[in-house]
């Protein structure tokens, strides 16, 4: 065990966790004021009901020994509960196992947040939790162990325990999860948008973001949380994981720079939501391709990212499903990009990279990184159309137009989240004061 | 007496309130409004969705005056809130009946 490598990577979950409340903020300042509540609390329960489910069956389900060496899924009781991990010599590579179950924790927790913004003001709270849960079990997981679950080798290179199929067999890279995290999100995002249907307003009135400095705060936090997703990744305080952090430094950069030029020249004006935005989608890019490319490679996936998802998050307007805060724009396409250009930009200069197509290696590896994606895609979409479609059916998915029109902080969380005027309001029913007095008086005594 | 009614810049209050001042007006009453005139609002761009917003916020000045001083003070209202550009404003001048100070009962100009 390495104690350098398991502080980072403790340091580094905690950041990923920071994350979810960043995005919450990211996603809370996108919606009106009536329904900024309802937005920050779909990443809180994300939090809850993840959380919970990756100590009982997420873990063993991802990281697990391989049913049956497919390549599809670990074995969902072999872990159950984490109680066999907590002894000291409970080790993966060169830290603690727990530290590792600690941080892929927070990968899953974010990316079933992800989805959320798909299907802003319009979702009831306890479907979108009964879903969240659904969703992990059943789509995330899986593809986690697919992406993140790496062969077990001994010292003669005989592997002694199979992992998963993306990342063994296939050879994709997908370094910190564009595939397990934002395609698998945004294929989620679409299928979940199709089902619930458009906003009464939409796309008339599209909704003006209320806060754009919560979207900057909530870009913020993100993209410091995401240097933990990404160099954490490397699961030690190494060279790769420096590589990694100045990737994910530049290439969103460079997106910020895309997005912005393509608004200057679509729109007239370079604004807030753009940078902010172009920040995200340059962290998504980057995800996959952060341990296989080169700065300047990360520059060129990042700026060439940031453009096409400027593009990209009006698609639904041509099409016409209302994906509220752009998860397909940003998330699907943002990790398709990503995802593809490791085949184009990859370089065996860097620490887990392999010569791509610009740099002499032919399409063999862009051909991988295509199955890979469109393989994440077609899974997650179906599951979670067939796991939307359920919900719907069995408890019912949208709150009423109503409701809606009243707003869904008001209706689903019998709350408001900002009081600027002489609104009077008295206490319906809560503890008589007398009797909180007494309890006071009681706990003096 | 009159009532003049003023929307104005939000931007052009204090200078429209040093010009009353000048001219020895006492009080006013000054609230939030939106609007807009012929030429209509603006558009905003989020996320490349255009937004038009016809409703432009505005503040809306209101000053009692006693009739010899109407002129001036329309003429320092105009001159003060003037920015040269679209959306400055109007001024409009309504009569008044009755104005009663309810501290004291006091009536007419004694009451302005």
């Amino acid at each position: 065990m390495n104690s350098g490598d398991t502080a980072w990577v403790l340091v580094s979950a905690a950041l990923v966790l920071l994350m979810t409340p960043g995005l919450a903020f990211f996603y809370g300042g996108m919606v009106r004021s009536r329904g900024v509540l309802n937005m920050l609390m779909m990443s809180l329960g994300s939090i809850g009901v993840v959380g919970v489910l990756w100590v009982l069956i997420g873990y063993s389900t991802a990281f697990g020994s391989d049913i049956g060496s497919a390549g599809l899924l670990g074995n969902p009781a072999e872990f159950f509960g984490l109680s066999s991990l907590l002894g000291e010599d409970q080790v993966s590579g060169t830290i603690p196992t727990l530290a590792f179950v600690g941080f892929q924790a927070m990968f899953a927790i974010i990316t079933v947040a992800l989805i959320s913004g798909a299907i802003a003001d319009r979702a009831r709270f306890g479907p979108w939790l009964l879903f969240a849960g659904l969703w992990a079990v059943v789509v995330y997981f899986p593809v986690a162990h697919w992406v993140f679950a790496f062969d077990t080798k001994d010292d003669a290179g005989n592997v002694t325990a199979v992992g998963g199929w993306i990342a063994n067999r296939l050879a994709a890279i997908d370094f910190a999860g564009g595939t397990a995290v934002h395609i698998n999100a945004g294929a989620a995002a679409l299928a979940l948008a199709l089902v619930l249907g458009k906003r009464q307003s939409w796309p008339k009135d599209p909704g003006k973001p209320h806060n754009l400095p919560f979207v900057v705060l909530g870009a913020g936090l993100l993209w410091f949380g995401w240097f933990g997703f990404n160099a954490g990744s490397a699961l030690a305080a190494n060279t790769t994981a420096a590589v990694t952090l100045v990737n994910t430094l530049v290439a969103t950069s460079a997106a910020t720079l895309g997005w912005l030029l393509a608004e200057r020249i679509r729109d007239g004006h370079a604004t807030t939501f753009g940078a902010a935005s172009g920040i995200v989608a340059g962290l998504v890019a980057i995800t996959p391709a952060c341990s296989s490319v080169t700065p300047l490679g990360a520059i060129a996936v990042g700026a060439i990212t940031g453009v096409v998802c400027a593009l990209a998050v009006s698609l639904k307007y041509k099409f016409g499903y209302d994906d509220s805060l752009d998860v397909v724009g940003v998330h699907l396409v943002g990790g398709l990009m990503g995802t593809l250009l490791v085949g184009l930009f990859a370089s065996s200069a860097a620490p887990a990279g392999v010569d791509g197509l610009f740099y002499g290696g032919g399409f063999d590896q862009l051909w991988r990184q295509a199955v890979g994606a469109v393989a994440v895609l077609a899974y997650s979409f179906v599951l979670s159309l067939v796991l939307a479609l359920l919900v719907k059916a069995v408890v019912g998915f949208r709150v009423s137009a109503e409701d809606e029109a009243v707003g869904i902080d008001e209706t689903e969380h019998a709350e408001t989240a900002y009081h600027f005027g002489a609104e009077r309001s008295a206490r319906r029913s809560a503890v008589p004061a007398d009797e909180v007095e007494r309890k006071l008086e009681g706990s003096r005594a | 007496m009159k009532l003049v009614t003023a929307i104005v810049q939000p931007s052009k209050l204090d200078d429209v309130k040093d010009a009353l001042e000048r001219l020895g007006v006492l009080g006013m009453t000054v609230s939030q409004t939106q609007g807009y005139g012929r030429q209509k609002g603006h558009t905003e761009v989020y996320r490349g969705a255009e937004y038009a917003v016809d409703f432009i916020e505005k503040l809306r000045v209101e000053v009692l005056v006693d009739e010899s001083n109407v002129d001036k003070v329309v003429d320092g209202i105009v001159t003060a809130a003037r920015t040269g550009r679209v959306g400055d404003g109007k001024v409009w001048v309504t009569s008044v009946d009755t104005v009663v100070r309810v501290r004291t009962g006091e009536t007419g100009v004694e009451a302005i």
